[in-house]
């Protein structure tokens, strides 16, 4: 049985990772060639990182996701605050609409944005760039802030904020002493999900992007569909690293910490 | 009071950001070029109903085989050696941190007829077989894109499964076949679920995985949707019918599916 | 947490530094590089420090971008003029036109092909040019000003011209170069190996003019007609693409595309099993141009960037790069014979008075007919069979929802006895 289940995680790891591998494999190849490899080299990323384009687009990304994601943070936060103190509708009213950009198809949200953003365009004289994408990615972002601040107010204990006006603070301050680090928690995980969010997301920045400010998706979506070079696997190849490096340095963050993984 | 209105900003921005462009969406799938009401264009979504059809069909396919695929690697991690665990999680997880662009890209590098497949298929006398453009294609790409958002779920559910039952069931004489599809399996049912919606839903709206291992002729109804405000045959009225009907095929699926666990307190949700 | 966000951000840093750094750094390849000479300099200057920028929308591929040996362009105008250039790209006119239309997004150059400019004046899209900010169209040449598509040049200045034709692998095909016709596309013997356009209106000219029909025809029969012809050519069609083509063609994924010569050119310097051949019936003849659209911010300095892109040595490294014909007298004077005379890029002008018919902008009925007719053709089923599978697959689906509430109802029932 548990010879079975060793060969069952496996092959699925491979299934996940070979794609991956091949293309990191073939970001060496001397040859466009995407099947038979020839010899290695290091071109492709020297052409990559005079490849101007990229570079702009890799700044907008980390830009874009990084503003988006502690707007949304705070927003989302503030927004979880005062949604629990509501009445039982209103709440039930405002935790539904702020359910729908979740649920709903990336791609529906994303063509109604792109409506609302045409008509006001033609009426304010903007242009689709970076203020669009902004606001886009923050009306996706902040659901899952506050879907992940929410459930910490549920498990903390109702009684301490009054515990702490009691001892003697004033609201702010026994908001900012007590409640705060009791949801901190769901505030760092909403942000981290947010902007994971942000940094991946092409079909909404799709609809709602402009002549300016592409991010790094669109840029190598564009990619694919033209002469495609070893840049984008030279780019795949460094983001894995990336990626990689970041949960490595994550986990031992974790390890060090003494409190337990959650996920 | 006062605390009420901490989230009055965020109140406005959802109406203004998520329920007017809703109401926009009906309002361009109800109105022809010059904002007078018609039926029109929500009846020509009928016309597409082979695309509506074929996409519901991919991705049910899809879901099902993560269902299938993912169960079984849920449970090993769930019941795995709790030091392990969360490492193992990690490199499960870890694919789902590349753009998905790039993953899809990948399959497409490894599909074609002179892909890596088809060359090691060569090697011992096969093929070469047809693999990219297919609906196979397809249906590959979607499982290996999501197959991460059904685990998740279903691990999450089935990790916090008290031990003391399962032992309970052996006790009270049920074999391991039993004590899985008598206890495990109703216990995780909210995982399965949730799953199955999040992996269904992304399938059945995607337009970059059937552009790029569909070969544009194996449409789905977000290539449908994507035509018709970005693409070739711009008309965004239809469009909007279009996403119209999509969210409301998308609604009634998701009451489908809160049928199984509306009983249940605690829904995972994500 | 923190220091993630630390490395983040040191990671784009590098990111961003080391691209400033390796910026200047020449791949020295054993060709010589091109520099440009502009006839005027001081004429650019106007905008110099101002911190401007235009945000063009071009075709992929569609501009010398620095390797080869030839100009960056977009690099140099910036150079020249101090003039920041937001480049992007699109695949199809209608791409183009659906972005224009429905984006919001404001461009200040754009380059549609003829019949998207007759239809982007008639809608009002388009802006009048100065041409006292151009004076090189002094260096187009004759026979490709004052066009029907825009009669006067008031809106337009020719950036490329070509023809379609027919990409082909020679070692798959083995019929000869001047046999090569339009009805190869809709040969059994090739099925899985086609390639075929992903926009309708070349599509449809394709299979009207092989039907006998005119290739602006707006009778509704005959579009329908073509219409018929791609659905029948659809199960032999490997995959519906545009640019892609560079990449499945050239590692032999397919054998047959009807594309734009200027890319079987480029095609064909890089790969010595391709093969282009001009179909023997007819083709279509295009020019695409620059054009300022209505929502351009910066209409003077886009008036610049177009006067650039006439400059010789500009048009000489745009012609070279993609390989599309210019128009461009001084820049044509500048190419080697062997391009001039290899039979593709330069049709003789017998070819191109005889056998070819340039795109008209069609009446708003016939664009939407043919629009309509392209999903309905793209979206056709493959086979039958799977019709009825799906009703069913619903029926299920409402069945075992039904069956649930039942169950769950009795289960309730059963709870409060």
């Amino acid at each position: 049985m548990k010879k079975i289940s060793k060969i069952y995680m496996l092959l699925l790891l491979l299934f996940f990772y070979l794609p991956i591998f091949v293309l990191i494999v073939f970001s060496f190849n001397t040859t466009k060639s995407r099947s038979v490899f020839e010899g290695f080299t290091f071109d492709w990323y020297v052409k990559l990182f005079h490849n101007e384009l990229i570079l702009t687009s890799f700044r907008n990304t980390i830009i874009i996701s990084l503003l988006a994601s502690v707007l949304s943070t705070i927003l989302g936060t503030a927004a979880a605050i005062g949604i629990r103190n509501m009445k039982k509708f209103p709440k039930a009213l405002a935790l539904n609409v702020n359910n729908i950009p979740i649920i709903n198809p990336e791609i529906v949200t994303g063509v109604s944005l792109m409506l609302l953003f045409v008509f006001f365009a033609a009426r304010m004289s903007f242009s689709f760039g970076f203020g669009t994408l902004l606001i886009a990615h923050i009306t996706f972002d902040v659901p899952y802030v506050v879907l992940n601040v929410m459930p910490k107010f549920r498990q903390m204990n109702p009684n301490i904020y009054e515990a702490a006006q009691d001892l003697g603070c004033n609201s702010v301050q026994a908001f900012f002493k007590v409640v705060l680090p009791e949801i901190m928690p769901g505030i760092v995980s909403g942000f981290l999900m947010s902007f994971t969010f942000s940094l991946d997301d092409f079909v909404i920045s799709y609809f709602t992007s402009g002549a300016t400010s592409q991010t790094l998706p669109i840029t190598i979506y564009s990619m694919t569909r033209r002469k495609v070079s070893p840049e984008i696997n030279a780019l795949s190849t460094i983001i894995f690293a990336v990626v990689v490096a970041v949960l490595l340095l994550k986990n031992i963050i974790d390890k060090k910490g003494e409190k337990e993984m959650t996920i | 009071m006062k605390k009420k209105l901490i989230s009055a900003p965020y109140i406005v921005w959802m109406a203004v950001f998520i329920v007017v462009p809703l109401a926009m969406v009906a309002y361009f799938a109800f109105t022809d070029g010059d904002g007078h009401f018609t039926l029109d264009y929500i009846a020509n979504v009928a016309q597409y109903t082979n695309i509506f059809v074929r996409s519901i069909w991919l991705a049910a396919i899809a879901t099902v085989i993560c269902l299938v695929i993912a169960y079984p690697a849920a449970f090993i991690l769930a019941t795995m050696d709790k030091k392990h665990q969360s490492t193992m999680i990690m490199i499960v997880m870890l694919p789902m941190w590349m753009n998905f662009l790039l993953r899809t890209y990948a399959w497409m590098t490894l599909l074609g007829n002179n892909g890596i497949i088809n060359r090691a298929l060569g090697l011992i006398g096969l093929g070469p077989y047809k693999l990219l453009n297919t609906q196979g294609a397809v249906v590959l790409g979607m499982v290996y894109n999501y197959l991460p958002y059904m685990i998740l779920p279903l691990y999450s559910v089935i990790v916090k499964i008290d031990k003391m039952l399962l032992e309970a069931a052996q006790d009270l004489g049920a074999n391991s076949r039993k004590v899985m599809f008598k206890v495990v399996f109703p216990l995780s049912l909210p995982g399965v679920m949730s799953g199955i919606t999040m992996v269904f839903v992304p399938a059945i709206s995607t337009f970059i995985i059937s552009r790029m291992l569909g070969g544009g002729s194996n449409l789905l109804i977000g290539d449908l949707i994507e035509m018709q405000f970005l693409g070739n045959s711009y008309n965004p009225n239809l469009g909007a019918g279009i996403s119209l009907v999509l969210m409301v095929i998308v609604l009634l699926i998701m009451t489908i599916m809160n049928q199984f666990d509306s009983d249940d307190e605690d829904r995972v949700l994500i | 947490m923190k220091k993630i966000l630390y490395f983040l951000v040191l990671t784009s840093l590098v990111f961003s530094m080391s691209g400033c750094h390796l910026q200047h750094i020449n791949e020295d390849e054993d060709e010589e590089e091109q520099t440009l000479t502009v006839e005027n300099p001081e004429f650019y200057n106007r905008f110099q420090g101002k911190g401007i920028s235009i945000n063009v929308y071009n075709w992929g591929e569609y501009i010398s971008d620095g390797s080869d040996g030839l100009l960056d362009v977009n690099a140099e105008f910036t150079k020249l003029t101090g003039i920041q250039v937001n480049y992007t790209t699109y695949a199809t006119n209608e791409e183009l036109y659906a972005k224009l239309k429905g984006g919001g997004a404001s461009y200040d150059i754009i380059i549609p092909s003829e019949y998207m400019i007759s239809r982007m004046i008639k809608e009002d899209m388009l802006q009048k040019l100065d041409f006292n900010n151009i004076p090189n169209f002094k260096y187009i040449m004759d026979k490709f000003k004052d066009k029907d598509y825009d009669r006067g040049n008031r809106y337009s200045v020719p950036y490329t011209w070509g023809t379609v034709g027919i990409i082909y692998d020679n070692t798959a095909i083995d019929v000869p170069e001047d046999e090569i016709d339009w009805d190869i596309l809709w040969d059994e013997k090739y099925a899985d190996s086609i390639l075929m356009f992903d926009n309708p209106r070349d599509a449809f000219a394709i299979a009207e003019t092989l039907l006998g029909y005119s290739m602006n025809t707006e009778n509704p029969k005959e579009i329908k007609a073509a219409a018929e012809k791609l659905k029948e050519q659809k199960p032999l069609v490997q995959s519906y693409v545009m640019d892609e083509i560079f990449d499945k063609m050239g590692a032999g994924e397919a054998v047959l595309a009807p594309y734009y010569a200027g890319d079987a050119v480029t095609l064909m310097d890089e790969y010595d099993h391709i093969s282009f051949a001009v179909p023997k019936s007819r083709t279509n003849l295009f020019f695409d141009s620059l054009c300022i659209p209505k929502s351009a911010q910066n209409k003077e300095a886009a008036e610049l960037y177009i006067n650039f892109m006439c400059e010789p040595d500009v048009a000489y490294a745009t012609t070279s790069y993609i390989g599309y014909s210019t128009p461009n007298e001084a820049a044509f004077e500048m190419l080697d014979d062997e391009i001039k005379e290899n039979g593709i890029s330069y049709l003789d002008d017998e070819y191109l008075k005889n056998h070819t018919t340039v795109f008209v902008n069609m009446s708003d009925d016939a664009n939407r007919l043919m629009q309509d007719l392209w999903t309905e053709m793209k979206s056709a089923q493959d086979n039958e069979k799977n019709k009825w599978v799906v009703p069913i697959f619903m029926l299920s689906c409402v069945l075992l929802s039904i069956l649930i509430l039942i169950r769950r109802a009795m289960k309730k029932k059963k709870d409060i006895f």
